[in-house]
Formats: C-alpha cells, structure tokens, sequence
C-alpha cells in the first residue's frame, strides 16, 4: 500500500551531513518516479545547532513545502554544546528530536539514534506519552554504534536511510546506485553494508503497525533536481554571461559558487573581490568593456552596491545583479527567508531609478527570468535585477530535463559593430554620439566598446550631453533623464505584447476573492488557493514576478476582477502590498495582508487559516505566528 | 578577426590627436598641477604607440577625475574612489585594451582605499596614477588623507591630529610591481615615468605631485624637487623592496619638512601580472572575453550539457 505524499525530516545538528544524505535521499525518490521538494532548515553555524532539512514527495507535482510532516529521521547533534546548567540554549543533543515534534503529523513515524540521543532525555521529553496521545511510531535504534561496526560514525546518516527505506517499504536500488555514483574502493562498500545492515535489523526487531509507505509513482521524461541557485545560475550560462564578480554572503553565495565553478571551463571569468562596491564595479566595468556580465549579493552586501548601481544607470551600461534576500534588519538572521528587501532593491541609490526587477516564484522562473533579465539588460542598457531569497534559493525541486534544452543567446543587444559605428552619427570632432537621444529608438542610443574603431566617447555618473561630456543644460538634462526613465514604459509594453506573462494565475476563475502573492511564496500560496476551491470556496489566485516595470494591466484586471484580495508576503511592513497602491493609485480598501516574518516560509495551512480569519466577522486571530494587516479604512 | 580594430594599430599618433575638438576645454585653476598630467599622458601615449581609441581612462570624482574629459581616449568618469574595480575588470574583460586609471589622493587613498590595496595586491596589468595635491580640492579644500598633520581646514579647524597616510609604502607593502613618484613641476621626469608605467606589465602605481594653487596655498608647489635618480645623495637598488621601503619612508618623511623626492621607487620585473597569474590557472580565457561575443565560430555551451550531475 502507497500513501498520498511522504514529508520526510532528517535533522542533527549543522555539520552531520545532513544537507548532502538529504540530496541524495531526495534523488532516490525523484528517480523513483515521484516530485520532489526540499525544505531546507539551518543556523547561522558551522558546527552543531538544530538543523533539518524536508523532503515533499508524491505522485503529483509538489511545489511548496507541506503542512508539518510525518517522517523524522532524528540523528541527534554530534556537535552539540556541552552546557552549563540554565544556558540559555538548554541541551542541544535533544533537539534534533524536541525541537521536531510540534509539527509531526498524527500517524507519523520517529526514528532516532539512541547512540547520541541518551534514554534520559527523552525520558525528560516525555516522548512516550506524546506519542500515545499522537499515535506516533517510535523506532529507537543505535545507529552510530551501528555505523562504526562496519565503518565510521559519520556513516550513521547511511543507517538511518537503510532505516527509512525499510520503514517505507522502499526497494534500495536507487540509493545504492546513487551511492555508487558518488564514492568507491571501501567508503562504498562500507556504506553500503551499512545501509543493508540497518534495513535487515529493523525489519528484524520490530513489527511494524504503521500505514505510513513511501508513495509510488512515475515520470514519463527524466528529470533533474535542482535549485533556484541553480537555475539563476544556468539561466545566466544560457544567457551568454560569462563574468562575475562577488563577495561571499549567505544565501547569495550558493550562485557565485556555482558560476565560479563552472565558468573556467566555459571560458568565463570569475572574480572573488575585496568587498560588494567592487564586485558590482567590475561586472559594471565588464560590462562596459564588452561582457556580458554579473554580480549581486544578499541585502547587506546588496547595501554597498547602491553606488555602483546607479552608475550603470546614468551610464547606461547593462548589468545584471542578483539580490538573495534573507531576514534583515542588518545581520538579521542570515540563514532565514524573507522578502523585507523589495522597496530597498526597487529604489536604492541616489536620484530617480530605471531599472528593472524580476522576481521569480519557482526553479523553472528563476531560469526564466535571469534569462530575460540579461536579454533586457542589453537590449535596453540599464541594470536589471533578479531577487529572490534564502527559502528560493536552497529548494531543490524536480525539473523536465527537457526544459532546460534551448539556445543559449550571448546576443550583445544594442552594441554596435565596428562597420555600424562607422554610420552611426558623430560630433565635429569625431566624438560618437553615445547618448544621442534625438533619433534613439525605443529610447535606447545603440552603444560601443572601447577599442573599437570610431566608438570614443566618454561614459560618465555626471548628466552629459550625447557625446558624454559632462553638462548641465536644462534642455539636455531633460532630454537624456526622460528618455533613460521612458525606457521601462517601452520595457513593459515589450513584455506586455512580445513575452508570455511573468505573473502566474490559479485557482477558480470567477471568484470574487483573490489571494495575491509574489516571489517565492508562491507554491504555498498556490497549494492554499487549490485547498480552499476543493473544499468548496471561491478563491482566486495571482503570483506577481515583474516589480519594475510593474504589471498595471494585468494586477488592475485582477483587483478589478474580486470583491477582496489577501496579500502575501514574508515580511512585517507589507511591502508589496504598498507598491501596489503606489503603482495603481487605489485598491487600499481591498486589500487585506497577510504576513510572516519569523524566519520560516509559509505552509498551505496557515495561508488557509488566514482566508477563513479574514472572511470570518468576528474577533478570532490566526494561530500560526502570522500577522494579519487590515485593507484601508478597515 | 578582431572586432576591435583600434587595438595594436600601427600609425603614426599624433599627440594632438589626444586633445578633443572644440570642447571640452580643461576647467582647472591656472596653475593648478593636473595640467602636468594631462600633458605628460598626451607625450606618453603616442611615445608607447598607443592610439586614442585603444585606450581607456578610468577615473573618479574630483578635479582629477576631469581628466577623462580633456584626455580623448574611451573614457569613464565613475564614482568617488571607484575607478580601480571598473578598471581592472574592463581589463579582464578586454585584455588588449590599455586601461589607465586616475584619481586624487582622497579618491585613492582615502574613500578608495580598500581598491588600491586589493588592486595592487593582485597586481593587475594596468597604470594607476594618483593625483597627489594633500588636499580635497574640488570640495573647496578640506584635509585629505594626505594632507601634513596639523593642516588646518573648515572640516579640521584645530589642525589635523593625523599623521597623513603613506601613499609609497602603502603601494609596496600592498604588492605594486612598479612605484614612482613624480611632480607636475618635473615635465620630462613625468612623461618618462608614465611611459614606462603604461609598458610595465603589473600594476605601475604613480603617485603624482600636482600642486593645488587655489586651495592649499601654504603648501609647497613642489620646488625645488630632487630626483633621487639623478642626485648623487641617492643610490637605492629599485629592484631591492628592503631598499626601496626605506627609500619610499625617507621620502614620506621629508615630503612635509620642504624635500621633494621624486623619481623611481621599486621595478619588479619577474612579478607576473594577474593576468597571467589568472592565466596561469586556467581561470582567463587565451582569447579575450569581449572579442568572443563578435566570433560567430564561437560555441557558447549551455546548462543543458551540465545537467548530468542532477538527475
């Protein structure tokens, strides 16, 4: 018997290799014909503190995390703190298993280590009783001596799947193969035994009463894990980028690495540099001398990039950044998701802004949209700008291999060749009229590259006449600043008339209440939306990517199209919220906002709970750590 | 073919060809050092071969940062204390090109300090002339960083309680293969120090006096100057950093007693340039990045061949 969907935790503390057993557990299961989506769950530490990472599976397309789990494979903390009495942090050992069980669903299964989890503690945690009461099934084995039987302790990661796999009736072929691809000579045979070893003796010891098995399914095209790291990564490759320049910050770090490792054979250059000014300098001055290039970083690093961004934008020197956000302020919690950064990165850096600002909901957008950002970077000369954010950034999800099987495009845009240059307009002096705004079509003035021929010009942050040199005419000034700013209205009709939408709708389309979402809370949203109709609501749902130039049309449609709208986002102030009403000038009284900001992304359930507190006419309030945030007037 | 024909051109290059038509006119004070700069690079350039179009000048915000606009190369004005990241990085991205880099003490020393470190450190192939006037000029003078202590200013009204910054040995210590000091005041020493700084290959770091007449009055206008190449009181090995370090410490010293010491500090030769250093690990491609997007036999690979490792 398969079950609908298995949400299988495996957590210990940071540095028990939990992130890479979890990628290959999560291998498994795709290879075994199912979606998969990963939850990824860390502090900001390099050894030990509670750490897990969730993998969705099922036979149908997963794209958001579940509501709680039901499989918690509890290594314990091999690096735990060893604390006096009454630290503050209390007995880290314990975690991996306390910390997990407020969201084990009922029915759901417990294994743990008694290696390192000693039987006093959770003895203290008065696990039995918990899980009579939830009718949980509690399969405590010693893993690690397990482990250092036949091999090391590090191994025990190894026993726990051989566990799981037996717990879910799982056949093996697909982890030990995978084991095969990625070690050898005794490591492998040493895991492998383990691996056996821990399957025979639970299928030994215990009798098992539980319904809990691992879904069946299949895939008709092979498929690929990835993340959106990766996929802003490859959408970048396929775009013909081929330098960038960084400063390590989590989460941003996971696509610098990436390119960083992949461009030497590509024939790219990647630079690591003295801090994030510079490394949004250099794409900038790549760029300006030819590349196709990129930077970005997570808020702070983003912080110091004002400078350089707003250069390329008075310069007019295409550049792409990437900005991961995690929850701020300043240090904030750096390995947690948010979307606190959006008015930040849509308005940072001194004077009026034109720019552009995607912000993908999935892996398969964050391809999509770093792709586009990079075709209208160059074609229209300004900084476009891809944000995301932690929780985006580390979920691997299951992706049509096929997708990604399309031409790259190293396209310059509007860069001029040599034999080009040689017709294009000049000054008396020979100058080329780099900002000629008089005939520029669809306000972009076609560019070239130093050491081209007939190209001179100087490019400069001061305003400057067509030719670069620096001047403060006022008929000049309006000129060259209208036109740089009239270049989103001809972005938007661009991606209005000639691109597929970037904004995403689901649910019912005749109802007259909306659910409105951006970036990556999307598939939560989304799975909410899906939930409410089956059970007999009427809700409809939007996924808004494109910030700057903002979709008037198409978000005034939908707004215009319902009685209500929620809002979604992770973050405290409503930050999208508000760009709304600053872009379309109304809607406030419509608009409710529903907000999370504790360092988790949303589950279905509690975007579910916040519809049914929002539509109910009494005082009740929501019982997840969520805030609801009135419409206008309210 | 290359898509950059202005690059390694052989012409005659007149230096007049630098100077832009009708405007822009230089709009520095009479007197002001910085013309010394502009025409030691206007004699540098077509001595060295190298034509306007195959040269970019890269400077930052101050009156020095104006010399983009009256020295007609490919220009670019950035931001204060930014020009190095966009230097190097266009370098790179072009390593045909001849990048020159340029600004004023605050610029470099001061706001861009971190830059000129990382910059020299790693050694990259390009010229970075400092234009060293010990004040904050186009801000109506303010102290700089290397400004004598006890300088007085609207900003420092007491007097400076710093010891100003050490612009030789800073660019020593950083990793600079090629360290010169030179004056506005000393024409043919300057061109022939900026001419060997462009053909060295590594990071040639010219600090260059050029005396501020309207805001730092009190200061010297750099006269009478030595240059301890010719004087017969000097004789320090510039290949020897321990020789150089004491020479560049001696210099800094008497700088603010009233000795002008010019000349050149430390060649090193044998350094290779990051570029090659980059080169050397695979990590730079042979044919310049920005050439490869004009080659139509380029093959640009693809994420789809990467996806092997995920599936």
């Amino acid at each position: 018997m398969s079950s609908d969907e298995l949400i299988w935790r495996i957590a210990g503390g940071s540095g028990d290799g939990i992130d890479s057993t979890s990628q290959n557990f999560a291998k498994a299961l795709m290879r075994s014909g199912l979606d998969v989506f990963t939850h990824r769950h860390y502090p900001s530490r390099i050894r030990g503190g509670h750490t897990y990472v969730e993998i969705r599976a099922a036979d149908r397309e997963v794209q958001s995390r579940g509501d709680g789990y039901n499989f918690l494979l509890s290594l314990g903390d091999s690096f735990a703190r060893n604390p006096q009495e009454e630290a503050y942090y209390g007995n880290e050992e314990i975690k991996p298993l306390s910390e997990n069980l407020d969201d084990l669903r009922e029915g759901g299964i417990i294994v743990y280590d008694e290696g390192l989890i000693s039987e006093e503690d959770v003895e203290a945690i008065d696990l039995e009783a918990r899980a009579e009461e939830n009718n949980w099934h509690v399969f405590p084995m010693d893993l690690r001596s397990l482990a250092r039987e036949h091999g090391r302790e590090v191994m025990r990661n190894t026993a726990g799947v051989g566990v799981t796999a037996a717990l879910l009736d799982m056949d093996l072929e697909h982890i030990e193969n995978l084991m095969s691809d990625a070690m050898g000579g005794d490591v492998l045979e040493a895991n492998l035994e383990i691996l056996h070893e821990a399957y025979d003796t639970i299928n030994e010891e215990y009798e098992f009463e539980h319904d809990l098995r691992a879904p069946e399914g299949s895939h008709e095209t092979e498929q690929a894990l990835l993340s959106g790291s990766n996929a802003i990564a490859y959408g970048a490759i396929d775009a013909g980028c081929r330098f960038i320049a960084g400063y390590p910050m989590t989460p941003w770090t996971d696509v610098f690495t990436i390119l960083a490792q992949n461009f030497p054979d590509m024939g790219g250059v990647s630079e690591q540099v003295e801090d994030e000014i510079a490394a949004a300098a250099l794409a900038l001055g790549a760029s300006h001398a030819g590349a196709k290039a990129m930077s970005g970083s997570s808020g702070g690093g983003f912080a110091l990039m004002s400078e350089p961004l707003g250069l390329a934008e008075m310069t007019e020197t295409p550049l792409v950044l990437v900005e991961s956000m995690r929850a701020g302020p300043s240090t904030g919690m750096p390995t947690k998701p948010e979307q606190g950064d959006l008015e930040f990165v849509l308005y940072t850096s001194q004077g009026d802004s034109s720019r552009v600002v995607f912000a993908p909901s999935n892996i398969e957008e964050a391809y999509e949209q770093t792709r586009l950002a990079f075709e209208i970077a160059w074609d229209y000369q300004l900084p476009a700008i891809v944000i995301y954010d932690q929780k985006l950034s580390g979920e691997n999800k299951n992706v049509d291999v096929e997708f990604f099987d399309r031409e790259p495009q190293p396209d310059l845009g509007s860069t001029l060749t040599e034999d080009e240059l040689a017709e294009a307009a000049h000054d008396a002096s020979g100058k080329f009229k780099r900002f000629n705004h008089e005939d520029a079509e669809s306000n972009v003035a076609p560019r070239s590259l130093p050491g081209q021929k007939d190209g001179r010009y100087l490019a400069t942050g001061n305003e400057h006449s067509p030719v670069g040199h620096i001047s403060e005419d006022p008929d000049n000034r309006v000129a060259q600043m209208t036109r740089r700013i009239e270049k989103l209205e001809t972005i938007r009709e661009e991606l209005d008339e000639e691109h597929d939408s970037n904004q995403t709708y689901f649910g019912d389309e005749t109802a007259d209440y909306g659910i409105i979402t951006w970036g990556s809370s999307h598939g939560a949203v989304n799975e909410a939306v899906d939930r409410l109709n089956e059970s007999g609501h009427s809700v409809k749902g939007i996924s808004v990517s494109d910030m700057m130039p903002f979709p008037e049309a198409e978000v005034t449609e939908f707004l215009e199209s319902v009685d209500e709208a929620m809002v979604v986002e992770m973050n405290a102030t409503a930050q999208f919220r508000g760009l709304i009403q600053k872009e379309l000038g109304r809607f406030g009284e419509k608009m409710t906002s529903l907000l999370k900001y504790n360092g988790n992304p949303f589950e279905p359930a509690e975007i579910v709970e916040g519809y049914e507190v929002n539509l109910a006419d009494d005082d009740r309030e929501p019982t997840a750590q969520v805030r609801i945030e009135p419409a206008a007037g309210d | 073919m290359s898509a950059f024909n202005a690059i390694g051109e052989e012409r005659e290059i007149d230096r007049e060809e630098f100077t832009p038509g009708v405007e822009p006119q230089p709009t520095w004070c009479p007197g002001c050092g910085d013309f010394g700069v502009l025409k030691s690079l206007k004699q540098a350039l077509p001595e060295v071969g190298k034509t306007p179009e195959e040269v970019l000048t890269v400077t930052g915000i101050g009156c020095s940062g104006k010399l983009s606009s009256y020295l007609d190369t490919y220009g670019f004005h950035t931001i204060h204390g930014r020009s190095l990241p966009v230097a190097r990085a266009a370098k790179l991205a072009n390593t045909d090109l001849e990048v020159i880099a340029a600004g004023g003490d605050g610029d470099g020393y001061g706001i861009g300090g971190n830059h000129f470190i990382h910059t020299a450190r790693e050694n990259h192939d390009m010229t970075y002339i400092v234009f060293n006037n010990e004040i904050f000029g186009l801000t109506k003078g303010q102290t700089s960083p290397t400004s004598p202590k006890g300088h007085k200013s609207k900003t420092q009204p007491s007097g400076s309680a710093k010891t100003p910054i050490r612009p030789l040995s800073l660019s020593l210590t950083a990793g600079a293969s090629y360290v010169a000091r030179t004056a506005a005041v000393n024409p043919n020493q300057a061109k022939e120090i900026i001419a060997e700084a462009i053909e060295h290959d590594g990071f040639a770091h010219v600090d260059f006096l050029t005396q501020c007449p309207t805001w730092n009055k009190d200061a010297r206008q750099y006269v009478p100057y030595i240059d301890i190449q010719e004087s017969e009181d000097y004789d320090h090995d510039i290949t020897d950093r321990r020789e150089a370090a004491e020479m560049m410490h001696e210099t800094e010293d008497v700088l603010n007693e009233g000795t002008v010491l010019t000349g050149r500090y430390y060649v090193d030769e044998d350094r290779p340039s990051y570029q090659e250093e980059k080169s050397a690990v695979g990590e730079l491609p042979d044919q310049p990045l920005a050439e490869r997007y004009f080659d139509e036999d380029a093959e640009w690979e693809r994420s789809y061949d990467l996806l092997e490792r995920h599936t």
